[in-house]
């Protein structure tokens, strides 16, 4: 009998996968390493696409940087706008007229609506099915059209101003919002059909890459991946802010109705349920919206006193949080921006240990990951 | 084809003088050439109609550019993939990364040869047809696996291995799912098969409806077929937001072309296997296509087959667009936990029915109860 042969020399694959890969929602880049179709080690490479906002806000004053927090998260500008806004006006101390404030929460929460829909889209075009991206398209241009008849843009609005919005509502706004709502709020029912409860979707998600409530807060979670996890920690009520406190809405929350809690189906669902209480929200402010001026006075040359101050926003991809330091003069001193996607790469490297090459761009997507905000 | 070429030179008599092997040489490369014309055809309106498709399914309108109603946008695509420059890598295994792609659509196209278009059109009744066609469409694998080894890349390679390890596991439901057609017709011949279903109206000699098992059966074929063929949703080997496109992610040009064409002929060969052995074939319902004059019965037969297996087509297009992908390791625990035992156990079904009740199917049972 011949002595057994050798066993093969095998080795782990080191895969690069990234910054140009159709799943990876931009530049991102992870360094997979494998053992087959198995992923030993899945490192996030963060920086493709650093654009230095938080060097540019240094060097240009307060209204100045607006525009580029259209660039923070590309998919929900306004959330960014208003964020930006809202901080700059609680260091200066400024309050924007009620009018105005209503009109951020409209333009916030269609934003939150539009961004979930790319999210639910790229996330299902992930998983091999295209069509529901479409399906995403489809309603997200109406919103893209309110944006545009509110501002004239569609994409990087630069829509709110320190002290209020650049614009009133145009005649008939209000009544295309509600309109867009009744025809928006039966079309969650039908994804909910199209995909969300698929057999093979659900295969792919359920107990994917499980983050624990106790590891999603130690790991800075926020936004719909904290609250995937069970934690129903939302901003807009745990720390309100403008108008939020006068509506009457639910903090979604994973409920391991299809695995464990805290998988990636716990996370795209959290999306899909908060488009509803986005409708709730709408529905009354647009209901609730008193007349009134857009804008606040502020001073031509606006110069807020010296101080530091922190404020937060609960936007579609988590805390958008400004740490603002004023030195007195004209351009913040400094001004640190705390954004989502960033901080959920922390995470990663721990839940995509073990999973296969396909669950790595189920976690990616049920991230949520947007590229500026992690590279800012 | 040989006796083709005999009554040819009868019918002709100039021929006399022409050797027969001659003859018949000429008449298969002039029959190749139709069968390779039907399926670059088919493939090129396949890819139309998958867009357009697709356009349907997702809200949005498809090509519509070229020719009225962008109808010729598959020739445009032909053009550009034929004009395109044909990349090969440098660091590439250079004969293994030509060769590859000619396995794929040879596998692909081979098929087409004993597909039973008709009462008489058919390039080659082979009285192995099905296990021909489980030979030949086996040379996809090799293809696959060699386009993804070549390329060196790593995606490529992931692709390639992927595709392997899927082809060879589905092609055992697949063989398995197939049998019970032969056993009922007892032949390996598709017209065989396809004449076997021709009773009772034309419908309910169906192999589909047969007897329960053989109902199963075709679900189960269909099933394993739709994975053996890499289409969604078991097209992991090409997973595009997975493996940026998989076994031919360094493939450009006509290379990529003939890639894409392989696609499309795996299609239609499974759609028309589908249709030859459990949707009665070219059967045409209340008729004999036999009885017919020879050029009618033929047309008719060839549209009654093409009608069924676009149907099939379509089915699949749609569940393409429908349905999201399964991940690896579900794929191979779909094979061999779950299909592989249900083929196997519907085989034994099938048997037992034909044996028990002497080879009669449910349809042909109600029909002798009212004598």
């Amino acid at each position: 009998m011949t002595a057994r042969p050798e066993a093969l020399p095998t080795q782990e694959m080191t895969i690069n996968m990234g910054p140009q890969h159709p799943s990876t929602h931009g530049v991102l880049r992870v360094i997979l390493t494998t053992d087959g179709e198995v992923v030993t080690r899945a490192v996030p490479d963060v920086g493709y696409l650093h654009l230095g906002l938080e060097k540019i806000a240094e060097r240009l004053n307060y209204s100045q940087f607006m525009p580029f927090t259209d660039r923070l998260d590309y998919l929900a500008g306004m959330n960014c706008n208003c964020a930006w806004a809202w901080a700059v006006e609680k260091l200066a101390k400024i309050e924007a007229p009620e009018r105005a404030e209503y009109l951020r929460v409209i333009v916030s929460e269609l934003n939150r609506i539009s961004s979930h829909l790319i999210s639910f889209g790229s996330f299902t075009a992930d998983m091999g099915a295209f069509t529901p991206f479409l399906y995403g398209i489809r309603e997200r241009e109406k919103v893209n059209d309110l944006f545009e008849m509110l501002c004239g843009q569609r994409l990087t609005y630069n829509y709110a101003r320190i002290g209020g919005v650049s614009g009133d509502a145009p005649p008939g706004f209000l009544e295309k919002t509600r309109e867009f709502l009744d025809y928006f709020e039966p079309k969650i029912d039908e994804y909910n059909n199209l995909i969300s409860y698929n057999k093979i979707f659900v295969q792919r998600l359920a107990n994917v890459a499980v983050i624990s409530a106790e590891e999603a807060v130690a790991y800075g979670l926020t936004g719909p991946n904290l609250r995937g996890s069970g934690v129903a920690f939302d901003l807009r009520k745990d720390e309100p802010y403008s108008v939020y406190p006068k509506f009457d809405f639910n903090v979604c929350v994973g409920s391991g109705e299809r695995g464990q809690l805290g998988d990636c189906f716990d996370r795209y669902m959290v999306r899909i349920n908060e488009m509803r209480e986005s409708v709730k929200i709408l529905r009354q402010a647009v209901d609730q919206i008193p007349e009134g001026p857009v804008m606040a006075k502020v001073p031509r040359v606006f110069k807020p006193p010296v101080g530091e101050v922190y404020f937060r926003a609960e936007n579609p991809r988590g805390e958008n949080g400004y740490y603002l330091v004023s030195d007195g003069s004209a351009n913040p001193y400094r001004a640190k921006i705390r954004a989502g996607s960033f901080v959920t790469m922390n995470i990663f490297e721990k839940v995509t240990r073990g999973l296969l090459i396909a669950d790595i761009v189920a976690v990616i997507g049920s991230f949520d990951i947007i590229l500026p905000e992690i590279d800012r | 084809m040989e006796a083709l070429a005999i009554s040819l030179i009868k019918a002709v008599p100039f021929l006399g003088a022409v050797p027969v092997w001659a003859v018949a040489l000429v008449l298969m490369v002039a029959v190749a050439a139709v069968v390779l014309a039907f399926a670059l055809t088919f493939e090129g309106v396949g890819s139309l109609v998958l867009r357009k498709v697709a356009g349907d399914i997702q809200v949005r309108i498809g090509p519509n550019r070229v020719g009225p109603n962008g109808v010729l946008q598959f020739l445009a695509d032909g053009v550009k993939l034929i004009l395109k420059e044909d990349l090969t890598p440098a660091s590439a295994d250079r004969p293994l990364f030509k060769m590859a792609p000619y396995f794929v659509f040879v596998g692909s196209f081979a098929g087409f040869v004993v597909v039973p278009f008709g009462v008489g059109l058919i390039a080659a009744d082979l009285n192995i047809g099905v296990y021909y066609v489980m030979a030949v469409s086996s040379l996809v694998v090799i293809g696959i696996l060699l386009a993804g080894w070549s390329s060196n890349n790593k995606w490529a390679l992931l692709g390639g291995m992927r595709g392997a390890a899927q082809i060879i596991s589905y092609e055992i439901p697949v063989g398995l799912a197939l049998i019970p057609a032969v056993m009922i017709a007892g032949s390996l011949s598709l017209q065989d098969i396809v004449r076997s279903q021709g009773g009772l109206w034309g419908i309910f000699g169906w192999n589909l409806f047969h007897n329960p098992f053989t109902f199963f059966s075709f679900f189960l074929y269909f099933t394993a077929a739709q994975a053996e063929t890499n289409q969604t949703p078991f097209d992991l080997p090409e997973a595009e937001s997975e493996l940026v496109s998989g076994y031919n992610v360094e493939y450009s040009g006509i290379r990529f072309g003939y890639f894409f064409l392989a696609e499309f002929g795996d299609m239609f060969v499974v759609a028309a296997l589908t249709t030859a052995l459990f949707l009665g074939g070219w059967n045409i319902p209340f008729f004999h296509a036999e009885t017919l004059p020879w050029i009618w019965g033929n047309l008719l037969s060839l549209g009654v087959f093409l009608g069924k297996a676009f149907t099939i087509v379509l089915i699949m297009m749609w569940v393409r667009w429908t349905l999201p992908r399964i991940r690896v390791d579900q794929l191979m625990r779909l094979s061999w936990k779950y299909l592989i035992p249900l083929t196997f156990f519907n085989l034994l079904g099938v048997s037992l029915w034909l044996l028990v009740f002497n080879g009669k199917g449910i349809p042909a049972m109600i029909a002798s109860l009212f004598g």
